[in-house]
């Protein structure tokens, strides 16, 4: 405390001093007394003196100004003379409750939007101003400063982050599926070189064998391919909703029988539980279908040996249709959840190529899942399993013949 | 905040938070050109940088001259007290933490393009710990939020820890490639000018509790780690 005094003085005798030395001299020192008096004598009354009443044209203004910003969606500030005189709801969320009253700066703490907003070198410049990290730090806001007739002014800002997002998905995308398509062909290109060599090539059990995984690689490039097909089929068509009217129970049964087909050990695991009584769902089958593999060869791929893997369908809130696939594998972890359904994003990347995922299986999901209108939902537990719930709208109650007569007998 | 009588007081208060403000986003604005510039070995960028660093010292000086008007002319009592010596206080380690981004746009010219260091990878993370602590606490103090400072000082244990893991990286990297010393050692100083960053950082979370509270921040405990180079 003792320091802070110090500097405290030390201050006021430089300022003092500086200012005698600028000429302004006694007057200058007896009006900063002048002043000081003043204020210690009554720094801050209790209550504010009845105050005059300011003309209440201006106040009817303001109120208007504070009315008409709040109807905007978007961030609205109005200043003037570089201090916010209203901000709509959307800007108090964005850069804070405390900003009315401040400084522009302090509320857009920006140093195109200091020079913009409080030097106005051309106030006629009306060029909008990309600010980075106002809010989050990767967000982007581009800011448009408009001139009003009173001599203050508005600020708006516009959320450009999404399209950025958005971009940098599809440069991802881009890289991601060509790494992805590279690595099988890499071994493939490899072994055939090796094949080539008559001294490996040769031997008839390594020929097999490099063969084999030539194979394996080729199949893994051909689901892939298949993926992002599907991916894009499903993606092109996700304005149109699917009306189709599919019994899920026997399409349930159908995939499961498929899959119990399908040779693998694993596939005997698979148990299904169905609700007998449930409508047929609004959908297109074939998508269904793939909906169905996906979630139940997730569940064999991932789940432990030997657990049972679930399908069950039940009557799910309001009139839509649950579907759900149940493990009891070692759960995903919460931090990995919501990125689950991001193309190409892997809890487990070595283990997921070692199954001979392609990465794009819960994306895919994700996408019919919204075309049909529905939700999906992923549970986890770590060491207790994962739950995918998926709702469906039921399909229209055809028109029978009764329907009729009350709609044209009404 | 309640209004003074004198509207003028009102004003220059809120002047003088603009300036720390501005001199702030500055400062924060530079950390990232200069770690982008780094990166992407840009060196225009690092000139701007430099550049920029003027206009972050001229306004030291502009909050200096209006704090201590303030001071003489207002004699400011309590939080208009506080608020008026920690604004001078605070613009003094922003100065500082501008200092040390241009430091870093200096050094971007003396690691070269091909430089194949480990270390240069981790920096920026090193840096968005960094400067996304210096960008909290301008919120804290926009927001005269002591909660919100106190959270900042939390952080700059990992900032430090950073640090000591990337000197510790470096100083093997160095031992084992003594043909890119000079290199490891710009990027062993673009570390502790990041490490620096941190600790100021925190040194404005203290003047913003002060400022709020009448209180000052209870010591943390020092770990020894920044002291070790």
């Amino acid at each position: 405390m003792r320091r802070l005094l110090a500097v405290l003085l030390l201050l006021a005798t430089l300022a003092a001093l500086g200012l005698s030395g600028a000429g302004a001299s006694a007057i200058a020192i007896a009006g900063a007394l002048g002043v000081t008096l003043i204020l210690i004598l009554s720094p801050r009354p209790p209550e504010p003196p009845a105050a005059p009443q300011p003309a209440p044209e201006p106040d009817n203004c303001r109120r208007v100004d504070m009315e008409l910003i709040e109807a905007i969606g978007d961030p609205v500030l109005i200043t003037g003379d570089g201090r916010v005189d209203a901000a709509n709801a959307a800007a108090r969320k964005l850069l804070g409750e405390h900003i009315v009253g401040e400084d522009i700066r302090v509320a857009i703490r920006h140093p195109a939007a200091a020079e913009r907003l409080i030097t106005r070198a051309e106030p006629s410049d009306s060029r909008p101003i990309e600010l980075v990290g106002l809010g989050g730090r990767d967000s982007r806001w581009q800011m448009n400063v408009a001139a009003l007739p009173d001599g203050r002014t508005l600020v708006h800002l516009v959320d450009r982050s999404e399209g950025h997002a958005a971009e940098k998905m599809r440069v991802d995308f881009v890289a991601n599926a060509s790494h992805e398509l590279r690595t099988p062909l890499a071994a493939i290109l490899g072994f055939i070189e090796t094949l080539d060599d008559e001294k490996a090539g040769g031997d008839t059990a390594t020929r097999k064998r490099f063969l084999r995984v030539m194979h394996d690689e080729a199949r893994r490039m051909q689901r892939l391919v298949e993926d992002l097909m599907s991916l894009s089929r499903i993606e092109a068509e996700k304005f149109r909703a699917p009306h189709t009217a599919v019994d899920l129970g026997a399409l349930v049964r159908e995939v499961h029988a498929v899959i119990r087909d399908g040779g693998n050990d694993r596939s005997r695991d698979v148990a299904i539980d169905l609700d007998e009584s449930l409508p047929f769902v609004s959908g297109d089958r074939a998508q269904l279908s793939q909906l169905l593999h996906n979630l139940v060869g997730n569940a064999l791929k991932y789940g432990r040996p030997g657990t049972p893997v679930t399908v069950g369908t039940s009557a799910g809130p309001g009139s839509m249709i649950r579907l759900s696939v149940e493990d009891e594998g070692e759960g995903i972890a919460p931090e990995h959840l919501p990125r689950l359904t991001e193309r190409f994003y892997r809890v487990d990347p070595g283990r997921s190529r070692a199954v001979g995922g392609t990465g794009l299986g819960l994306a895919i999901v994700k996408h019919i899942v919204e075309r049909h209108r529905g939700r999906l939902d992923i549970q986890s537990a770590p060491d207790k399993g994962t739950i995918v719930t998926v709702l469906l709208p039921p399909a229209p109650i055809p028109l029978s013949s009764n329907g009729n007569a009350s709609v044209t007998g009404g | 905040m309640t209004e003074h009588t004198l509207r003028a007081f009102d004003d220059e208060i809120v002047e003088l938070r603009g300036l720390i403000s501005e001199m702030g986003g500055r400062a924060e604005a530079a950390i990232d050109n200069a770690m982008t510039a780094l990166t992407r070995h840009d060196l225009d960028l690092a000139g701007n940088v430099v550049a920029d660093d003027k206009k972050i010292d001229e306004l030291e000086i502009a909050v200096e001259r209006l704090a201590v008007q303030i001071l003489t002319l207002r004699a400011p009592m309590a939080d208009d007290m506080r608020e008026t010596v920690a604004a001078l206080k605070i613009a003094g380690v922003i100065e500082r933490i501008g200092d040390y981004a241009k430091n870093i746009a200096k050094r971007v010219s003396q690691i070269s393009r091909k430089s194949k260091i480990e270390a240069l990878s981790v920096l920026p993370a090193m840096a968005r710990l960094a400067s996304d602590m210096l960008h909290d606490v301008l919120n804290a103090f926009a927001a005269r939020d002591p909660e919100a400072a106190v959270e900042v000082c939390q952080r700059d244990k990992a900032v430090d820890d950073f640090y000591n893991s990337i000197f510790r990286t470096l100083l093997t990297f160095m031992m084992e490639n003594p043909q890119t010393i000079g290199e490891a050692a710009h990027l062993l100083f673009i570390a502790k000018n990041l490490e620096r960053i941190g600790d100021h950082a925190t040194n404005v979370a203290e003047m913003v509790y002060f400022s709020a509270t009448g209180q000052y921040l209870p010591d943390r405990e020092r770990g020894t780690a920044s002291d070790e180079a």
